[in-house]
């Protein structure tokens, strides 16, 4: 409830900025503004029979209907212009109807600079589902229920700045935390370390993150650096005398990313240090240890309108003996280095109108995977149906491992207006 | 003075009945078919249109895809980078294609994702895959290669009241056997293209159905590929074209991916 007002808060405070931004140009030059939308109902079964606990969604973790509203304009000269994106939802998994800001912006736009002040979306990088200097906040759950892609990531409330200098681009932006939208019992059945039956509260950090990248191109390959001062987005759980405490740790992170043509395909490589701050002896076992990340991947076409994609990736836990020394009795510990492969293969017939897609993740550590194939048909250009499915396999100590009381198949319908 | 003779050299043609490959002052076929891939992919310096593209199945079912188009050359060599911004339908709305081509290798293509605010690099080997689910390919968009095939001037003859020059090429490596073209040998612009499969069968055929002057240049502004095999075609409409408008080669970069510039895109 609480946090539903805050949500309400934040789009009231993100209208007003917003508007602040727009009234004056808008009002000078109005070039109209453009409504568009769709209503989707999305559908994922749980596929095979478990015991769950009360209060989870067991049969269906998700079961929803969707309205999406989308206004956009800008003043004639383009110098101003704005974007809502809200989504109405009736979640029949949790009982539960509400409004989400999906994006509100406002932006200001000149040959050398440009701002967008409101809640937004931003990515970076370049891996493909795998991030390193991408710490913007994500929905894991739309993941792992297989909603469409777009759902992934969730808007921050943010000012991004850009300034185009001329050979290279600087991007900054100054965001309120968010955190991700991680499983829980509501819709998710996973083993869970800590005492069951005690109070849980995590408590939001407040004060501004930063985040900042530079890009630019050498030929036709582009590279990019990446900073940012912001924290974990998923808590650190502490058992405190009655109650269990979620604290979200400071995390400060550098990195850098290049991505070109090699042969026939195109070639991605990045890497980033994670600098755990409130943890950097890595004894506490309740927060992420400093990490090295690093992911290379491949992708390219091999026949008419079909792709495939390769990534490896890691994490270098640093601190490892402090890790191992501080991992409690009964905790399962994590690797040294985490290992993970992707594949991607994708292809589109009879005029794209049917895309056949693969997607796996394969824990080379954890010894446990992650399948999404699905398929697509587009009816015409308004209407579309994906089914689909998210089959989580392997080692229970593993990421991936550990969710696989939850592979489930889906069904989307999407109508675009 | 070039126009002239080639009038002068037609009109000899046409009284004398004789074979055109024959005639001493005819352009050579590879000149001719080079003639008209420059007319029809460079023109000007830079290009600035809308484009709408009408996907028809052979049931008669409609898709549309409505776009922005800016194009830009770059040197001698042949570069040239594209910018494509879809306005519809709703559901890729706001998408926009990023092409960087060159004439000896294969393209640098990104595409920007609206709703993930994404740029993705994509892997584009070959420029003979259809555009966005169209009868058109990569190719047929953003052009092809003079030496990519062998052509021979088979005759020239009148089509649709406008003089032209029959070519038969044949690709080096293509998933058509043989393209013959109609040319129009005054203005340079295809006005016909008919491919054939291995066996050959009629595969695609692509008719110039307009033909306007935007500004200096004559522009095929109504155009349609036809696949013969299977029923399926694309209608394509060129709307407000304008040539040497003055782009700038920053709007074809991920800046511009991102946000569209709005000078350009409305």
């Amino acid at each position: 409830m609480i946090a539903a007002l805050n949500d309400v808060a934040r789009a009231a405070a993100a209208t007003a900025a917003a508007s602040l931004v727009l009234a004056s140009p808008l009002a000078a030059g109005a070039a109209g503004v453009a409504w568009d939308g769709f209503v989707q109902s999305h559908l994922a079964r749980r596929s095979h029979q478990v015991d769950c606990p009360p209060g989870t969604a067991c049969e269906f973790p998700a079961a929803e209907l969707r309205g999406q509203l989308k206004a956009e304009g800008k003043i004639s000269s383009g110098s101003a212009g704005f974007l809502g994106r809200f989504d109405l939802v009736r979640d029949a998994a949790v009982g539960d109807t509400r409004l989400v800001t999906r994006e509100f912006f406002g932006d200001l736009t000149s040959e050398k600079a440009a701002a967008r002040l409101g809640r937004q979306v931003v990515t970076w990088g370049v891996g493909d589902l795998l991030f390193v200097n991408d710490t913007f906040p994500r929905d894991w759950v739309a993941l792992f229920t297989g909603q469409p892609m777009q759902y992934l990531k969730l808007g921050s409330d943010a000012l991004k700045l850009n300034l185009f200098p001329g050979a290279a681009n600087l991007e900054l932006v100054i965001a309120d935390f968010r955190s991700d939208n991680v499983p829980t019992s509501q819709r998710f059945i996973f083993a869970d370390p800590l005492p069951a039956g005690l109070p849980r509260h995590a408590a939001e950090p407040g004060g501004l993150e930063i985040s900042g990248r530079i890009s630019g191109y050498l030929e036709n390959w582009e590279l990019a650096g990446y900073a940012s001062r912001t924290h974990h987005r998923s808590p650190a759980w502490r058992v405190m005398s009655a109650e269990i405490i979620g604290t979200y740790p400071r995390l400060n992170t550098v990195g850098a990313s290049v991505t070109g043509p090699l042969g026939k395909g195109v070639v991605s490589l990045e890497a980033g240090y994670f600098d755990s701050r409130q943890d950097r002896d890595g004894r506490d076992a309740s927060i992420e240890n400093s990490q090295f990340r690093g992911l290379i991947g491949y992708s390219r076409q091999v026949w008419e309108d079909a792709t495939v994609g390769f990534q490896l990736y890691g994490e270098w836990m640093r601190d490892y003996a402090a890790y191992r020394q501080s991992v409690p009795a009964g905790f399962p510990a994590k690797d040294h280095v985490r290992k993970v492969a992707t594949v991607r293969f994708t292809q589109l017939f009879a005029h794209q109108t049917v895309t056949l897609s693969f997607f796996a993740f394969l824990g080379l550590s954890e010894e446990d995977r992650y399948l999404i194939p699905s398929l697509r048909y587009s009816f015409s250009d308004n209407l579309w149906t994906e089914v689909g499915a998210n089959l989580f396999g392997g080692g229970r100590n593993g990421m991936f491992g550990s969710m696989r009381d939850n592979s489930n198949v889906y069904l989307t319908v999407r109508y675009s207006f | 003075m070039r126009s002239l003779r080639i009038f002068a050299t037609s009109l000899l043609t046409a009284i004398t009945v004789t074979s055109p490959a024959a005639g001493a002052a005819e352009p050579s076929a590879s000149d001719i078919v080079k003639r008209s891939l420059d007319t029809y992919y460079y023109a000007g310096s830079d290009m600035r249109s809308k484009v709408q593209m009408k996907l028809i199945n052979p049931q008669g079912k409609v898709r549309e895809r409505e776009m922005t188009m800016l194009r830009i050359n770059l040197g001698a060599a042949g570069d040239q980078r594209y910018y494509i911004y879809f306005h519809g339908p709703a559901d890729v709305k706001g998408t926009s294609f990023l092409v960087w081509k060159y004439p000896a290798k294969e393209d640098d293509r990104w595409i920007f994702v609206p709703a993930l605010r994404l740029v993705k690099r994509i892997a584009a080997d070959d420029k003979r895959s259809s555009f966005v689910g169209s009868d058109f390919t990569y190719e047929d968009v953003s052009g092809r290669d003079v030496d990519d095939e062998s052509h021979a001037l088979v005759r020239k003859e009148s089509l649709g009241g406008r003089p032209a020059y029959v070519i038969e090429s044949k690709p080096k490596a293509a998933d058509y056997s043989r393209r013959v073209s109609w040319i129009d040998a005054e203005r340079w612009l295809p006005l016909k293209e008919e491919y054939f499969d291995a066996r050959n069968e009629p595969l695609r055929t692509f008719t110039a159905e307009k033909v306007e002057q935007a500004g200096k240049y004559w522009t095929v502004t109504a155009r349609t590929m036809k696949n013969q095999q299977s029923g399926h075609r694309t209608e394509v409409v060129f709307r407000e074209v304008e040539y040497d408008v003055g782009l700038k080669q920053d709007i074809f970069t991920e800046r511009y991916l991102r946000d569209a510039p709005s000078q350009w895109v409305r």
